[in-house]
Parts: structure tokens; C-alpha cells; sequence
């Protein structure tokens, strides 16, 4: 699962699909994965990375990450 | 060293209000594109915003409506060019381009360029040929079908399958969910521009509209799409943004290659779900937006200008993607004296 290559995102959470014109915001957490996302980092790659900073129950995460890729997907930004 | 010859060129379209004409940004690229430029406002009612704007126009005459007729309106001109050695002309409006066309040779033996589109090709396009021309030059057109009857209502729709989308003569549409819905449409529009009605499929997508110049020989010189972010209740854009995709790009190089329109023209787009382009209409001329070419990076009336003069007009190859317009309103403050010189004299 990847980010579509021409999507620009911005430190402050800034999502910009220039292909539809569509644009989001994102919050801390969600800007954080999407620019992980950016960097072409594998789902696994992500997960673990998350789980090693931030103090949190695994199924938990999962079901977040499940959640924003989900939503990332309806937005038309995934490829 | 002699400064550069000052370029006069005429506009029309200077009637910026809440369904603007093109007019007011297409000068506004002009200035930007020509460090020598002199503009002639050509308006047709004295209370239009542009003629007031004496940063962007220089001098404003009134022109006979496309009524009175194509000598009438060339007769006019030649006036305008005694008084201001006309190099360029620009119109901007769908209903003034038929009497332009016509005098455009007329228009060249007196030393005013312009750069037009063919009566043929401004036939093709039209609301009432779009379905026969998409189906000649392989481009999606929504399915349409032309009624001079309100009893051609109910077939149409059988057809089309509701909603449909019912349009005027010459502007407005309506989406229509059922056949009381459809009738009233009929009725609304017949009433204001007449027959015949055209009937339209609805297509489900979202709205984008292509600006771009054509060369006349098949070529684009120019293309920028943008999507509507504010649509007013008469459907025109108060906000856009360029976009970025290929596809739009193709849509409208293969546009000017069937069709090999010369001049400026907007396509607007319905671009469904599953990818797909249909060409909801086919505007000749530039729109009013079209001061967001400048803005990205390919300045269309300029560029436009310079090959009505002749001049060979590389193609842009890039444009800026994100672009924002935002469009407002302002209180322009002037006094009865100006108003008072237009409505007696016709200039300004």
C-alpha cells in the first residue's frame, strides 16, 4: 500500500492531492504515518516504528492504522 | 535606443459581475504579458464594472449588441480605429463571436488582428451538435437529445433514464429527478431562451474545466485545468485550483488536433468515478477565470495576442499545480459625471 507519488504533504498535517484539487488535514499522529508513507515505508516498517515510540497496545494500533489507511483509501490518495 | 512600440489592443467581456465576463481578467493578463499596452474596452451597457476601471482600461467605446448586425458592428470599429490605431482585438463573449468571425478579413485590410475560431467550428461545438460531434471525433459527450416540444419530454427521459439534466438554448440547466421536475424545467426554459430544449444524460462526477489555446493548425500552444472550489448559485467558479493530470492534458491536445480550433476555448468536464472524461460543454473563448493561466505560469490572452501579430508562439510545456484563484467582490466608487459621459457619448 502506497502513497500516491504526485500527493504533497506538509509538516503541518497538509494533504494536497494535486490531481483532483482535493486537500485534507491531518492530525499529529495521522501526518506522522502519511509522511512515513511518503518515505515509501512498508505497513510493517510503520507499525513497528510506531510501536517502538509511542507507548501503545498493539491491537490498538493496528485498529487505528486499519482506520487511517481505510480513510486515506476513500480519499483517493493510496495507490 | 527606441523604446518598444505600445501595443493597442480592444477587449470586450468587461461586464465583472457575479456571472462575469472574461474581459476584466483577460486584460489583466494582458498587462502582465506586454510591458507597452494600451486597452480599448469595447462594452456594450454603461454600467459595466471594467469600463470603470481606468488602471486596467484605458478608454472605453460602446459597441452595437450582435443584433444590429455585422456592418453595423464593423462600421463601429472603424470609428474605434480612427481614434486609436487598433493593433489587436480580443472578443469574449459566445454571442458576439459569430459578427466578429465575419468581419475578422474585413477587420486584418484595416490592420486589426485577431485570432478566431471558423463559423464551422464554432457551429460544431455548439450545445445543440455537441452529441454528433463527440461521436465524429471520438470524444465522450453525455448522451443528448434536442426537443421543440414539451410532448418529446417524456421519450427523451424513457431514453435517458432519470435524472436528466435540461438545458437552455443558450444557457441555464436544470436537473430533473422526475417528470414533474423535467416539465417545469421545460417550461422555465422555454420561457426564457426559447426553443429547442436540449435533454442531457446526468452524468455523476466532478466538475473541471480546461482552459487552453489552440493554434488553428491542430496544435495546442497552451492548457491549464482547474477545479471549481466555490461555485456560485449561477454555477460560476469564486474559487479554483490547477490540477495536475495528464488526462485533462490529453483531453484537450486531442481537441485541437480533430478539430484544429484556433483561438481560445474552455472545455468543461465531468470526470465520473471510474476515471472517465465527458465533455459537458465546449466554451469559444477564454473564461473568466482565465487569469489563472497567467497566475500558474502560461499567460493565454498574451500569448493569444502575440500570435494574432503574427509572432510564432512556442507551447508552454509547464505549468505551476495548486494554483489558487479566490475570487471577491469590491465596491468600485466613481462618479454620475463618468456614467454620464458613457450613456450620452459611448465613450469613456
Amino acid at each position: 500500500m502506497k502513497l500516491k507519488p504526485n500527493i504533497a504533504t506538509s509538516e503541518n498535517g497538509f494533504i494536497f492531492n494535486p490531481a483532483t484539487g482535493d486537500s485534507f488535514m491531518a492530525n499529529v499522529m495521522a501526518s506522522e504515518i502519511v509522511n512515513h508513507l511518503k518515505k515509501e515505508k512498508s505497513i510493517p516498517e510503520i507499525r513497528l516504528l510506531l510501536l517502538e515510540k509511542y507507548d501503545v497496545e498493539q491491537q490498538q494500533l493496528d485498529r487505528d492504522l486499519d482506520d487511517l489507511l481505510q480513510q486515506l483509501k476513500e480519499a483517493n490518495l493510496l495507490d | 535606443m527606441n523604446s518598444p512600440k505600445k501595443i493597442t489592443i480592444a477587449v470586450t467581456g468587461l461586464n465583472a459581475t457575479d456571472s462575469p465576463g472574461p474581459g476584466v481578467a483577460v486584460i489583466r493578463a494582458l498587462r502582465e504579458g506586454f510591458d507597452h499596452i494600451r486597452i480599448i474596452g469595447l462594452s456594450y451597457e454603461a454600467l459595466e464594472p471594467g469600463l470603470y476601471l481606468h488602471d486596467l482600461v484605458d478608454k472605453t467605446y460602446q459597441i452595437p449588441y450582435p443584433s444590429a448586425g455585422a456592418n453595423t458592428l464593423l462600421e463601429r470599429i472603424t470609428y474605434i480605429h480612427q481614434q486609436e490605431e487598433l493593433g489587436v482585438l480580443i472578443p469574449n463573449f459566445d454571442a458576439e463571436l459569430y459578427n466578429f468571425i465575419r468581419i475578422s478579413s474585413e477587420l486584418l485590410k484595416l490592420g486589426i488582428a485577431t485570432f478566431l475560431p471558423t463559423h464551422r467550428q464554432l457551429e460544431d461545438r455548439d450545445k445543440l451538435n455537441l452529441d454528433e460531434f463527440g461521436r465524429k471525433h471520438d470524444l465522450k459527450v453525455p448522451e443528448s437529445l434536442v426537443i421543440h416540444k414539451e410532448a418529446g419530454l417524456k421519450k427523451a427521459a424513457e431514453q435517458l433514464d432519470y435524472p436528466i439534466v435540461v438545458k437552455g438554448r443558450y444557457y441555464d440547466a436544470y436537473i430533473a429527478q422526475n417528470e414533474h421536475e423535467a416539465s417545469k424545467a421545460f417550461q422555465r426554459l422555454n420561457a426564457k431562451w426559447g426553443l429547442p430544449v436540449i435533454i442531457q444524460k446526468f452524468i455523476k462526477g466532478t466538475e473541471i474545466n480546461i482552459a487552453a489555446l489552440g493554434d488553428g493548425k491542430g496544435g495546442t500552444i497552451s492548457i491549464v485545468p482547474m477545479r471549481k472550489l466555490t461555485i456560485t448559485d449561477k454555477g460560476k467558479a469564486w474559487a479554483g485550483i490547477t490540477l495536475e493530470d495528464e488526462s485533462l492534458l490529453q483531453l484537450a491536445r486531442h481537441f485541437s488536433e480533430v478539430t484544429h480550433w484556433r483561438g481560445g476555448f474552455e472545455l468543461e468536464v465531468m470526470k465520473d468515478p471510474g476515471g472517465d472524461l465527458y465533455i459537458m460543454e465546449v466554451n469559444p473563448r477564454f473564461p473568466a477565470w482565465i487569469y489563472l493561466t497567467a497566475a500558474a505560469g502560461q499567460n493565454q490572452p498574451a500569448a493569444l495576442a502575440k500570435m494574432a501579430m503574427g509572432e510564432e508562439v512556442a507551447p508552454f510545456d509547464t505549468y505551476a499545480v495548486g494554483k489558487m484563484f479566490i475570487r471577491y467582490a469590491w465596491d468600485h466608487v466613481t462618479d454620475v459625471s463618468e456614467f454620464q459621459q458613457i450613456s450620452a457619448f459611448g465613450e469613456l
